[in-house]
């Protein structure tokens, strides 16, 4: 049989029109390969790419030039440097991060990301994983199915990726023998089904050798299947699922050019639209009527899924970022707690009870997450107890967001049921997840509205709510201060009320430690209270080391603007710890208290609060003084 | 009913998707312009993107004053087209010294291009600056992710990259850091000559073959451009039938002898050529194979 890459350079070089043609109307089909270091992934991609002529004449000769300097195949090419571009990954020989190739056949245009194998770098396999229609899972013939077969074959499955090629590669070196192969695939089939997979299909190759590559090998005469080139360019693109789904859009941006023109910008995440269809905008729940669907080059009769469009309504409803048009008669629903499966991708643990950023489709949330149920082992698949999540860990934990999400099951979609999470103080992206399902005690608990608000409150006591928050190391003087501050309020016929730490501890807060996370729910508990006493009118005063900006930002949110007014105790460790007031700097020094902050738990500083004394030059008794005239006119 | 999209249906939304995610988040976007094939397909998209309103961005171009005379042309007739703003942006201390590529080399591009390209994203605040590149360009490319976060000192870290699943992007970024986007990310070269083919796309007219005068430098086709550039004792241009497949600095872009007139004649033989792009372009070849990985990481594009 003629190789495909013949009959398309034959057609480009008689017809490019026709060429054209043909190539305009090809599919695509986005892949990733995964396996171990040695399974042989990057010559099979190489195989690819050169098979498929995307490898060009001054590519080839560094690429010749590169294996023989820092290959690892001898004097043969390695075409692992080929797919390897990071200079790290070259001068160690291994694959860090996905790297994505493009190549052609007459039916359709591949990307394909080539993933790294090591567990160290899973985060970087759920990030090619997370836009693949495809996987090949490679296996060496000689070892058959091994820890990492089961972790990226679990990762695959987990990520959604419904069509699995099983290549059970290196065949040449085990005699082409099908005994060989059949056992491998019986074992793989056994495994496949424990986690859900029910489809795969299974081919014997050598990528080394071109066997069933892109054309079908003499040397296995008893393998009927496809090569891996038809599997390919054959398999169904779109998922089943997506057929007939209702329709979604989540708005981008709000095209507003002129008082006459308002359209909503989105990608359509499933389904399809037409003039007239009847919508409804969630999470507001109106319903409406799409006019028109605009383009550049005039207006669609039909847009589908997968397309970037602008849409028209009939009336002028409230529609902005982050909410989502939908087929009236099927809408998606609202909550703000889930169950969720999240992969942690940084090296800085899962906080739990820490807020978040939470991104979906494109709406943007703050979240907590709870100490997971578990996290699964991904090597046995095993359910093991986790306190936290640490950097590529996987585990099921419930999550509540401070403001309804528009959703759905990750496995109806992956637009509408997949979320990223965003360190809030370095932006960093720490997690992805899967939402599952919606827990039912959030949709029935509602606010009670109550006639005496917040204002009236505040009113009849003549005075603005305030907290104010002090923070600072044990020992620098925060429940003194405070204690002094509360006086002149007090004095001043304020209403106050002052929270302080170690009294906390001994009644709301008695069931909680000092581990990271005891410490984050201790300081949100005082947090909710604060603002409970603020929405009662009370000037509140606090006296918490609260050691994590984090949390701190945390209650700053919860309340309205300018209600919260950080009050930075700033007295140096060894100021601090030579006062020693409770004996407790001795006992953590001799290893007696653990997790003390400013010995063995970090203080992380404000950096810009609103009002900072400094201890080591004036005495309590000033400082409250500073603060108040600091807080004048106190309306 | 699914229709199932072409590929360059799927690489049109997805570019599309990316440039309103950005409009949506940063506070201040640009374009960068550099006249390109490349930069022709971002535009247009970004007309797609937005329309009925003008793409509510500007268009940079940090100029490094030895573009082609035809590159000029078509910028300034892109631009009024468009309706958007064009920011010119030329480093003052590169004017200066006057760094050119014929007596400087490497520092050319390090000054012009890469110090210019700094020092107008600071001049004007840009927090997030569209890019054409492609990841079949270069191998180090092909690792980037589409949202590519730069330092408050333009630096990339590629070891360190923010992880980028589905086609949720993460724009936030403290002041003075900075997220370079590549829209076209997945688009091959055929892909990005077929689209300027399919959508009539304007392009710079040193695309096509034509009579032009060249010498011949260290294995490379240079075009005589204009007066400014120094002729070796006795040597004389010659005319040579000659065109582009990439467009930069005149003195440090190679030609290719040709007679391709029409995009599918460029088509054509551009996938019958046996090397790559951006194999005429002297910048890839700095510093062994790592070239473009470390003028990354200080900041180049």
């Amino acid at each position: 049989m003629d190789s495909p890459t013949y009959v398309t350079e034959t057609l480009i070089a008689e017809d490019i029109d026709a060429y054209l043609d043909q190539h305009q109307h090809k599919t695509m089909l986005r892949f990733i390969t995964c396996g171990s270091v040695d399974d042989g992934k990057s010559t099979l991609i190489g195989r690819l790419l050169y098979d498929s002529k995307m490898i060009f004449e001054d590519q080839l000769a560094s690429l010749e030039a590169d294996s023989k300097k820092v290959g690892t195949q001898g004097q043969e090419i390695d075409f692992a440097l080929l797919v390897d571009g990071l200079a790290a990954e070259r001068e160690q020989g291994i694959t860090i991060d996905v790297a994505y190739r493009f190549f052609n056949t007459e039916k359709r245009k591949f990307i394909v990301a080539d993933c790294p194998g090591h567990e160290q770098y899973t985060r970087n396999m759920v990030t090619g994983a997370s836009t693949a229609d495809l996987a090949v899972i490679l296996i060496d013939a000689r070892k058959g199915v091994l820890v990492q077969t089961r972790r990226h074959s679990y990762l695959c499955h987990l990520i959604g990726i419904k069509n699995i090629v099983l290549a059970v590669n290196k065949m040449d070196l085990v005699g082409y023998d099908q005994a060989t192969f059949d056992a491998i695939v019986a074992d793989y089939t056994t495994f496949a089904g424990s986690i859900g997979i029910n489809n795969f299909t299974a081919l014997p190759l050598s990528g080394f050798k071109g066997d069933n590559i892109t054309s079908r090998s003499g040397n296995t005469p008893w393998y009927n299947g496809p090569t891996l080139l038809e599997q390919l360019e054959t398999v169904e693109v779109l998922s089943a699922l997506d057929a007939g789904q209702p329709f979604r859009l989540p708005v981008q941006w709000v095209n507003r050019p002129n008082l006459d023109f308002r359209g909503f910008a989105g990608l359509i995440a499933s389904g399809s639209v037409r003039p007239g269809d009847e919508v409804r905008v969630l999470p507001s729940g109106k319903t409406s009527t799409v006019t028109r669907i605009v383009t550049l080059d005039g207006d669609l009769d039909v847009a589908v899924a997968g397309q970037s469009v602008t849409l028209c309504l009939s009336d002028e409803i409230d529609c902005s970022r982050g909410n989502v048009i939908a087929a009236a008669d099927q809408p998606p629903e609202a909550a703000d707690q889930f169950e969720s499966t999240i992969v942690w991708l940084a090296d800085d643990a899962l906080h739990v009870g820490r807020s978040y950023w939470l991104k979906l489709a494109t709406q943007m949330v703050s979240v907590t997450v709870q100490q997971p149920k578990y996290a699964i082992n991904v090597n046995t698949m095993e359910h093991i107890a986790a306190k936290t999540l640490d950097l590529n860990a996987i585990g099921v934990a419930e999550i509540t967001t401070d403001k309804p999400l528009v959703f759905e099951p990750y496995a109806q979609s992956r637009t509408l049921g997949g979320f990223i999470l965003i360190d809030k103080l370095t932006n960093a992206t720490v997690a992805a997840g899967m939402l599952h399902f919606a827990l039912r005690r959030a949709q029935n608990v509602h606010w009670q509205a109550t006639d005496v608000s917040r204002e009236a409150h505040a009113a009849l006591k003549n005075q603005k709510p305030l907290v104010l928050w002090f923070t600072g190391l044990s020992g620098s003087g925060k429940s003194t201060i405070a204690n002094a501050v509360e006086k002149r309020l007090n004095l001043m016929n304020r209403h106050t009320f002052l929270l302080d730490g170690d009294n906390v501890r001994h009644g709301l807060n008695k069931d909680l430690g000092f581990t990271e996370a005891d410490r984050i729910e201790n300081i949100r508990r005082v947090g909710e209270v604060a603002k409970l006493m603020t929405d009662a009118g009370l000037i509140v005063l606090t006296a918490f080391i609260s050691p994590f900006r984090a949390e701190r930002e945390m209650v700053r949110a919860m309340l309205p603007e300018g209600e919260f007014i950080e009050i930075f105790v700033d007295t140096p460790l060894e100021v601090a710890e030579a006062r020693d007031v409770k004996g407790l700097y001795k006992k953590a020094r001799a290893g007696a208290l653990k997790n003390f902050t400013g010995i063995d738990s970090p203080y992380e500083a404000p950096e810009a609060p609103d009002i900072r004394v400094n201890t080591a030059t004036m005495t309590a008794e000033e400082a409250a003084d500073f603060i108040i005239r600091q807080l004048m006119p106190l309306k | 009913m699914t229709s199932t999209l072409t590929h360059l249906q799927r690489l049109e939304a997805e570019a599309i998707h990316i440039m309103r995610e950005v409009v949506a988040e940063a506070t201040r976007p640009v374009m960068m312009y550099s006249v390109g094939k490349d930069s022709a397909v971002m535009l247009h998209l970004a007309r797609l993107a937005f329309y009925p309103a003008p793409p509510p961005f500007p268009l940079l171009h940090v100029d490094t004053t030895w573009k082609f005379q035809e590159m000029y042309k078509l910028r300034d007739r892109m631009a009024a087209e468009s309706g958007m703003e064009l920011l010119v942006y030329k480093n003052p201390e590169a004017a200066e010294r006057g760094i050119n590529p014929f007596d400087h080399g490497a520092l050319h591009t390090d000054m012009w291009k890469t110090e210019g390209l700094k020092q107008a994203l600071d001049k004007y605040g840009f927090d997030a600056a569209f890019g054409g590149a492609r990841r079949d360009e270069e191998k180090s490319r092909a690792k980037e992710r589409i949202f590519s976060f730069r330092s408050a000192s333009h630096g990339w870290d590629p070891k360190n990259q923010r992880p980028e699943l589905w086609n949720l992007y993460n724009a936030r970024k403290h002041k003075g850091e900075s997220i370079r986007v590549f829209p076209i990310s997945n688009w091959t070269e055929l892909d990005v000559w077929q689209y300027i083919h399919l959508n009539n796309i304007p392009i710079v007219p040193l695309y096509f073959a034509d009579k032009r005068p060249t010498v011949e430098r260290d294995g490379m086709l240079l075009m005589v451009d204009d007066e400014r550039f120094p002729l070796n004792p006795g040597e004389v241009p010659v005319e040579r039938s000659i065109r582009f497949r990439t467009l930069g600095c005149y003195p440090l872009t190679g030609a290719v002898e040709s007679t391709a007139k029409t995009l599918p004649e460029i088509i054509q033989e551009t996938l019958l050529t046996t090397t790559s792009e951006r194999q005429g372009r002297a910048i890839d070849k700095d510093a062994g194979g790592a070239g473009m990985e470390i003028k990354k990481q200080q900041g180049y594009f």
